[in-house]
């Protein structure tokens, strides 16, 4: 019964042939590390966030008058509710930290590079859908910080040329952040994650058409590939418990923290809180618009700041395979990198002195300085690998390279 | 994959699997009752589960209706002459009148037709149904259908002469 419904089945629909090729028998390096989890674990949390979050909606009200008691009335009043809620507040800022790792493993290992350049930049595509989707969900509950971030970076769109202002009153829909802008914040929060499902989809497609990366950085021959299943449905199993074990430590005992005092005050347009930052996933990125003393070079700079990562494919010209485990400038640069990054949160986080403008703008030239030199120092670190000797495995990567280029 | 592989002790390994397997469904499925408990009424919906009423302000013949979980209630305030008259059965559900009061002078009747759910109004010997014209007589009994079922009865207590408590 069961192989005729699935014969059935298959004459119409490639059912057996994708959970053999793209699940059960998909190859995969047997050399993957831990680092390598992060991307299913993504899926994951994605799906926690949405099945979370519909339920939410079935109790949130988008209205000015209503959403902050809204909040509370799910908090308080709905079974579950201030489980459902603190899963979600929280998701937001794991499914952050999860994408970060993911992004530091691809840079770290220099899997963005070809053939994965089209992976990398969906990739890319998938962390500004991301960062549009929780900044707009950020203003839902309507308390001061939700408020005033969306008075914010609504207004970042100023600097558009020419039409800034319109532009701004077409975001918000009135002349402030008014009921117009919650109810369609509240209408593209809802939409947003569906359009980062078929973005994801995409994403592993790519995936499935150049297959992992790996720590080593080169090919592997089809006899060092081990099939998906079991070994790293598993693995990545294993990361999931690890992870949930963490994601329910800040759910039940700290759900707080992620979540700033100033916004358990409703929204009052008359009155911005006296410290005002971002969500930490943000800060590096608010560092660097602060950093700049120029409305539009600000705005310009932050998203350069994001978007820079797309050009990796073409700033790193070595061609020594892979990415930082070979090749000590650029594992050099990687850690200046993320050092970096942690200084510009930490700028972001406190307020503005003397001291961290400076410290911020130093910050930020590092920052861009670090992609910037990237094209030499990959060349010089190149010479000096070739200079120094290379391992058999890379020798014949190189050999292969530049007879199919003949 | 595990037949293919040099296992050592295969039954061992397929029962821990199997082991797993049941306790990951099982905590998956945990995991989905705050969703759907959630959808349950909550706490200030449950809140509205009882309603009193004080009934001192009917005066005999007169009607009033109040809201019960959401839902009209009627309350009527019988005269001798409206208790008399439903002392024959109706045709459609016979119940004897004595089994619908717990006192004769008030009539409790949860105001919702029987047939999709509109509101009666009050008509001159009982409630007409204005969506589809079934009628109702001073016992909330169903006198012309196309309702199938007298007006409920919902559970309520006296907790004074002139005080009563729905739900």
């Amino acid at each position: 019964m069961f192989k005729s419904t699935l014969a059935w089945i298959d004459q119409r629909f490639p059912l057996t042939h994708f959970i053999k090729n793209d699940l059960a028998d998909y190859p995969t390096p047997r050399n993957l590390s831990y680092w390598w989890n992060f991307g299913s674990l993504a899926g994951l949390v994605l799906v926690m966030q949405l099945v979370t979050g519909i339920f939410l909606a079935m109790h949130y009200k988008p209205d000015i008058a209503t959403a902050f008691d809204s909040i509370q009335h799910i908090m308080r009043d709905v079974n579950y509710g201030w489980l459902l809620r603190y899963m979600h507040s929280t998701g937001a800022s794991a499914f952050f930290a999860v994408i970060y790792i993911h992004m530091a493993r691809t840079l770290y290992h220099g899997s963005y590079r070809a053939p994965r350049e089209l992976l990398w930049w969906t990739g890319q595509g998938l962390l500004l859908l991301l960062m549009a989707t929780a900044f707009m969900g950020y203003l839902l509950p309507w308390g001061q910080m939700s408020y005033w971030g969306a008075a914010v970076i609504t207004n970042l769109f100023r600097a558009t040329p020419f039409f800034g202002e319109q532009v701004v009153v077409w975001l918000r829909g009135d002349f402030q952040v008014g009921d117009a802008t919650l109810t369609r914040f509240y209408a593209l929060h809802f939409l947003f994650p569906f359009i980062i499902v078929g973005a994801v989809m995409i994403h592993l497609i790519a995936l499935h058409t150049v297959k992992s990366s790996n720590p080593r950085g080169i090919e592997l021959k089809p006899k060092d590939n081990i099939p998906f299943h079991p070994y790293y449905t598993i693995k990545d199993m294993l990361g999931v418990a690890v992870y949930l074990v963490v994601f329910s430590a800040f759910v039940f005992f700290v759900p707080n923290t992620l979540i700033e005092a100033a916004n358990n005050i409703p929204a009052n347009p008359m009155q911005t809180p006296a410290h005002i930052v971002p969500e930490w996933y943000f800060l590096p990125f608010y560092a660097i618009l602060r950093s700049v003393p120029d409305l539009a070079g600000g705005v310009a700079a932050m998203g350069l700041s994001v978007l820079i990562f797309a050009a990796m494919p073409y700033l790193d010209r070595s061609r020594i395979p892979g990415g930082a485990r070979y090749r000590p400038a650029y594992r050099f640069l990687f850690f200046i990198f993320l050092a970096d990054m942690l200084v510009l949160g930490y700028v972001g986080a406190v307020p503005v002195t003397a001291d961290t403008a400076i410290v911020g703008r130093v910050a930020t030239e590092i920052y861009f300085l670090t992609f910037l030199l990237l094209p030499w120092i990959s060349k010089k670190e190149e010479a000096y690998l070739i200079k120094r000797g290379l391992p058999p495995a890379v020798e014949e990567f190189l050999q292969n390279n530049a007879n199919k280029k003949h | 994959m595990s037949s293919k592989d040099n296992v050592v002790n295969p039954e061992r390994r397929n029962f821990l699997g199997k082991v797993t397997t049941v306790a990951g469904a099982t905590g998956a499925a945990a995991a989905c009752w705050p969703l759907v408990s959630s959808m349950n009424p909550s706490v200030d919906v449950l809140s509205n589960a009882t309603t009193e009423v004080d009934l001192s302000h009917i005066p005999p013949g007169g009607m009033h209706t109040v809201a019960w979980q959401g839902k009209p209630v009627f309350i009527l305030h019988r005269t001798e002459e409206e208790i008399n008259r439903m002392k024959e059965l109706s045709q459609i559900e016979p119940v004897a009148d004595e089994k619908r009061v717990q006192q004769p002078q008030w009539l409790v009747v949860v105001g919702i037709c029987t047939h999709l759910g509109c509101v009666p109004n009050r008509s001159e010997n009982g409630w007409l149904c204005a969506c589809h014209g079934s009628q109702y007589d001073d016992s909330g009994r169903v006198t012309h259908g196309p309702a199938p079922h007298n007006l409920d009865v919902p559970p309520y207590k006296f907790l004074s002469a002139d005080r009563i408590v729905i739900g």
